[in-house]
């Protein structure tokens, strides 16, 4: 086969190739022109100031306490989250992966129920039940338990309750999609060894669960890396997370070198946390595609 | 049943309760007669519903918001299940990270996107505009659809395509007769994902609309940063009961088409 003339299959390949670009562009385009350009013009933006290249927004990480101090608080929060959204979220995807088919789909159903009502609506039910006259505090009032209401809300305590309840379908999916692949067989055999429940639980199940497992636990650490609208309504202006530092920076201050270094900074740490993830298991299995 | 199961059943029990409540609290609230988010209501009444349908700028916002969800989620369908086709068929390591990128909108923090696309607008004048709000929940909608569809897509069997094609339909025509029908629930459930997502967006919004094109959720979120009163509960029931009913229309909807796969098939 000489190199002049393609031959019928290499050309296939190449219409085939480009069949698939002109599918790809569209959507590429938007993302690109929309995301990856404002993403470079970020750091560009974050490494200048008047008088051209500079690097006095990043000092300002090392300065200035407000900034490592928001960071400290938003990744304490998102551990919280993350660890209390495992606790509560793995005996859920446990139940309803070993439950008979109707009855595992009720429970995922009451999971995803709450997922599919507005970020805002949970957050003002939130509001409701937390506050000093709210529901909470004057059912406790009335059991004798406290005499005054108790600080729920408008605090980091509300802050952390209302972002575990938005996020927690994002641990329990993808835990099921793996519980549900286990074979029961594995952990009958396990058992006919010998092993008690626990026993086989930890030896058998836990290890084949992990994949999930840590899907869930990068999606809800990502997520929560990233909560805007729960801080700012729940968190009384004391809950201060990255987002709201970078919002801050630019509508009540116009500090646009400042919010693109915090940008910057906050893109790093979410890349970060995906590329540790990667080392245990796939990009794609992380956001369910695979 | 042995006491470990108890336990374990009772705790699933009480984590579902905590995750239903705060949806059906805003039920009765919003039935309440009385200024204040008192529970239980002193009195019962519609005038918050009624505030919500007799509000000019209310109605203003939720037309507005309803427009950017059906037409985003129209197109991000569109662009989407085309993308997630290529991937399905592409499997080099050029795709795969083509694959990365049109992801990226579901796990850059939110914010930053919104001062991205602010930073573009701002250059080509789609601030507070409707079609700059529609791309924008487009490039948000793109991973749900592409997700969903490229689910689809891996439980469907690709040399069906094939066979379709080597009996003498153009590929156009092959997808549209053969490979469409039967990843059909995927497409829809990507959608409805891409239109609850454009109706629930606020941050983007929060940036980038503004006036005659101001959101729903701006709107709301502004209100609730002022003063709560129980209107918001009433829009927040009718949000709810809305996207339920959704929901439920697209269950009965992948229902029906396994029934009828099923029925081909036995």
């Amino acid at each position: 086969m000489s190199a002049m003339t393609p031959s019928p299959a290499d050309l296939h390949d190449r219409r085939e190739r480009w069949l698939l670009l002109a599918l790809l562009a569209p959507a590429l385009a938007i993302v690109l022109l929309l995301l990856i350009v404002p993403l470079g013009w970020l750091g560009w933006q974050s490494l200048r100031d008047d008088s051209g290249f500079t690097l006095i927004h990043y000092e300002r990480f090392l300065s200035d306490p407000v900034y490592w101090k928001t960071f400290l608080q938003t990744f304490r929060i998102a551990l919280t989250v993350t660890l209390v959204a495992v606790l509560l979220g793995y005996p859920v995807a446990y139940v309803a992966a070993g439950l008979p088919g109707r009855w595992g789909m009720l429970v995922l159903a009451m999971v995803l129920l709450p997922f599919w009502t507005s970020v805002l609506v949970r957050a003002y039910a939130w509001l409701i039940l937390l506050q000093r006259t709210g529901l909470v505090n004057s059912a406790l009032k009335s059991a004798g338990l406290i005499d005054a209401p108790l600080p729920l809300v408008n605090n980091e305590f509300g802050t952390v309750m209302a972002t575990i309840h938005i996020l927690l379908p994002f641990m329990v999916l993808p835990l099921y999609a793996t519980m549900q692949k286990i074979p029961k067989e594995l952990t009958m055999a396990g058992s006919s060894l010998g092993g008690t429940p626990l026993h086989v639980f930890i030896r058998v199940f836990l290890p084949l669960s992990l994949p999930g497992l840590i899907a869930g636990m990068v999606l809800v650490f990502v997520l929560t890396l990233g909560f805007y609208i729960t801080p700012e309504l729940l968190g009384g202006g004391r809950t201060y997370m990255v987002s709201m530092l970078v919002s801050r920076n630019i509508e009540v201050y116009n500090e646009w070198g400042a919010a693109s270094s915090i940008s910057v900074v906050l893109m790093v740490c979410v890349f970060l946390v995906f590329r540790l993830a990667s080392l245990l298991i796939p990009f794609e299995r992380i956001m369910g595609t695979r | 049943m042995r006491l470990p199961n108890i336990l374990l059943y009772g705790f699933v029990a009480l984590v579902l309760i905590w995750l239903m409540i705060p949806v059906l609290i805003i039920l009765p609230m919003s039935f309440s007669g009385a200024r204040f988010l008192t529970f239980p209501p002193p009195s019962w009444s519609f005038r918050w519903y009624e505030a919500y349908l007799g509000s000019a700028a209310w109605m203003q916002a939720t037309r507005t918001t309803l427009l950017i969800g059906v037409c985003s989620s129209v197109i991000a369908t569109i662009l989407g299940t085309a993308a997630a086709y290529a991937l399905n068929l592409g499997n080099t390591r050029l795709v795969r990270s083509l694959q990365m990128i049109l992801l990226l909108p579901l796990v850059v923090p939110i914010v930053i996107i919104a001062v991205g696309v602010f930073l573009v607008y701002a250059h080509v004048g789609l601030l507070a505009t409707l079609t700059g709000l529609v791309v924008a929940n487009v490039m948000l909608g793109l991973p749900y659809v592409i997700t969903s569809v490229l689910v689809g897509l891996r439980k469907f069997d690709q040399t069906q395509e094939m066979v379709a094609r080597s009996l003498g339909m153009n590929r156009w025509r092959s997808f549209f007769a053969v490979t469409l029908p039967q990843i059909r629930p995927s497409v829809i459930s990507g959608m409805l994902f891409a239109f609850i997502s454009a109706i629930d967006e606020t941050v983007v919004a929060l940036f980038i609309s503004g006036g005659e094109t101001q959101t729903l959720t701006k709107r709301m979120f502004t209100a609730l940063r002022d003063e709560i009163d129980p209107t918001i509960a009433a829009i927040s029931s009718l949000l709810t009961a809305a996207s339920f009913l959704l929901v439920m229309l697209a269950a009965l909807n992948a229902r029906s088409t396994e029934r009828r796969q099923q029925g081909r098939r036995g």
